[in-house]
């Protein structure tokens, strides 16, 4: 299998009015058609490192080094129209929240088209018929009258499904979803996970899938990369990381989790809050909050344990497992 | 109720969506104190562009055996002025003028001051900071006396007392303009339309522009009133219109001295320039209210 993103050493620095390290040292690979999930608590840089890949960040206030391919293209040396281009053709992204991210003014049809337009060069009414086209594949009942909807005229499910229209359209090779299924409720959590699935097979295209959601990782992601203080942790297989958690922090989000718990007994919780960012981590981060923490996880960083072909756990208790 | 209209939820079928100006229009037309300025406006706007044909009195005929006649006088249905000439044909005629130095330099000022507020709003920064502290500057005058200065240094005219009056309008419409781009531009959408390969030029075009396009307009559409007034201002200050030339502000001016002697026809010009700015105010107000569908 061919890596169609590679990233490695990625730190991405912001300075302004105070310095936040918020990447730190992060490597991570995603094979052709497979989904990984980027698992980590508020401000752990998931979104970050998600943001780097497509070169959101603002350029004045962002340091990023290390290197990021995507497909062949290094991403960081891109002039900005070959920039332009990559953006929603060779990867595209879709957001946490769909009522904000879809423009009020627009209609979902003319949001779809104006992207095909600009990235295939197609005449209007192509571009329309391709947007249709994207709105049933989402599965949005009555395509052709919802092309002339106003995203607030829809519902939080329905826009989801236009936003994710929106970014397949010009079939990229990577999709980068940031939290989608965050702001919706349960029942509709589940469809767009399924629906995310299914076209995700169909499309053949690799996934990133940032979550805060172990449940929600389950049901999608092939392999998960564990992000703690700007940094992964743990990076396995879904299966490994459920059933056989090496790193404390990861065990201990499972122990949080209500699955498998007994009714009436307390569901675990790390003790303890993540450390502030300001500067770059020189030792473990995590050691603070970790019940089995040795001298020197204070004293320098953890080592970078490979324990399978896809398992690397970055912790002093990870050595005795390799 | 809901029991009712709950099964009606579960139909899938998408209403047939009317486009966004369509709905506001509506939305407009239901309101009435909005239907109702937007009619007298519309009357007198009418009015003065068809005046030739409107068969009133010439203007500019004056007659010095009937001057100062009072209102409801045969022929003279709103009397006549201190040279004698219908007090009807010039407060239709001098709506032309009126209302053109009302409506064309707030026009001209939305043009100019949403492109910089748009630029300074979007680009941030340095040219952020050169565009609205030059903007800062016109602030420190009162607009009535910036006005007064600009138009005394080009000189007398109607095309300087627009120039002055839409550089007068710039720095308000450019202050507004910038601070709904902040708003907008660190919006979800806007960086969803990076994430989907835009370039800045089309995001400044096609979502910035559409996003902050609606709340400036209404507040140009407020400004109109105050342009009128502050013409009237220039013209009665011999800084705009010349005589014989009707205009509301102008008419106010030579008819000052009859206050005493027919203070109802004395006060014609004034009630136009009163009622075409509340009209303008109300209309504004409700176009606020018929555009904030989406919240």
């Amino acid at each position: 299998m061919t890596n169609i993103v590679e990233v490695r050493n990625l730190h991405v620095r912001f300075s302004g009015e105070r310095t936040v390290h918020a990447v730190n040292d992060v490597s991570l690979s995603v094979a052709e058609g497979e989904v990984l999930g980027l698992l980590g608590e508020s401000g752990s840089g998931k979104s970050v490192t998600l943001r780097a890949l497509l070169r959101l960040l603002p350029k004045a206030r962002t340091t990023i080094s290390g290197t990021i391919k995507v497909a062949g293209q290094d991403v960081l040396a891109l002039g900005e129209q070959k920039l332009s281009a990559f953006r929603g053709q060779t990867a595209s992204m879709i957001f946490q929240e769909p009522g904000l991210a879809l423009d009020p003014v627009y209609t979902i049809g003319d949001q779809i088209a104006e992207s095909v337009v600009r990235h295939k060069g197609v005449s209007k009414s192509d571009a329309m018929a391709r947007a249709l086209q994207m709105l049933d594949v989402v599965r949005i009942p009555s395509a052709k009258r919802r092309l002339e909807s106003y995203p607030h005229e829809m519902s939080g499910g329905m826009r989801q499904r236009a936003m994710i229209a929106l970014a397949l359209a010009c079939e990229p090779k990577v999709l980068l979803a940031d939290e989608p299924t965050t702001a919706l409720d349960a029942t509709v959590q589940i469809q767009i996970l399924l629906l995310l699935r299914e076209l995700q097979r169909e499309f053949g295209m690799s996934v990133i899938f940032v979550t805060h959601d172990i449940g929600v990782a389950i049901e999608i992601c092939d392999r998960v990369a564990v992000m703690y203080a700007g940094q992964i942790v743990e990076t396995g297989t879904m299966r490994e990381i459920v059933r056989s958690p090496l790193h404390p922090y990861p065990k201990g989000l499972l122990a949080s989790t209500v699955h498998g718990a007994e009714r009436g007994s307390r569901l675990g919780t790390i003790p303890g809050a993540p450390p502030s960012l300001s500067t770059a981590p020189d030792s473990c981060s995590f050691a603070p909050r970790c019940s089995n923490a040795q001298p020197r996880c204070v004293e320098q960083l953890p080592p970078t344990v490979q324990i399978g072909p896809e398992r690397i756990v970055r912790c002093v208790l990870a050595e005795s497992a390799a | 109720m809901s029991a009712i209209s709950e099964p009606a939820l579960q139909v899938p079928a998408a209403p047939k969506s009317n486009g966004y100006w369509t709905t506001v229009g509506r939305r407009l037309l239901r309101d009435k104190l909005s239907v109702l300025c937007g009619s007298i406006l519309l009357a007198i706007l009418l009015a003065a562009l068809f005046a030739p044909w409107l068969g009133v009195a010439d203007p500019y005929q004056g007659s010095m055996i009937r001057r100062l006649r009072p209102v409801g006088t045969p022929n003279y249905i709103l009397g006549t002025d201190e040279l004698g000439r219908d007090m009807l044909a010039r407060l239709i005629y001098g709506g032309r003028l009126s209302l053109l130095t009302g409506i064309l330099p707030v026009f001209l000022a939305f043009i100019v001051g949403t492109t910089l507020g748009l630029i300074a709003g979007y680009a941030g920064g340095k040219l952020n900071t050169i565009i609205m502290r030059t903007v800062d500057v016109f602030f420190a005058f009162p607009s009535v006396l910036l006005a007064i200065a600009i138009s005394g240094a080009l000189g007398a005219g109607i095309l300087n007392s627009i120039v002055s009056l839409t550089i007068v309008f710039i720095p308000q419409i450019t202050r507004v303009a910038e601070s709904v781009t902040t708003g907008v531009r660190n919006r979800d959408f806007v960086e969803a339309a990076r994430a989907s390969g835009a370039d800045t030029l089309t995001i400044m075009r096609v979502h910035m522009l559409g996003n902050v396009l609606g709340p400036i307009f209404v507040y140009a559409t407020g400004l109109i009133s105050v342009s009128m007034i502050l013409a009237s201002g220039l013209s009665f200050l011999g800084l705009g219109t010349k005589p014989p030339e009707p205009e509301w502000g102008l008419m106010l001016n030579t008819l000052r001295t009859a206050i005493y002697a027919n203070p109802v026809v004395a006060a014609l010009p004034g009630v136009m320039i009163f009622a075409v700015s509340i009209c303008f105010n109300l209309l504004s107000d409700g176009l606020r209210s018929a555009m904030d569908i989406r919240n």
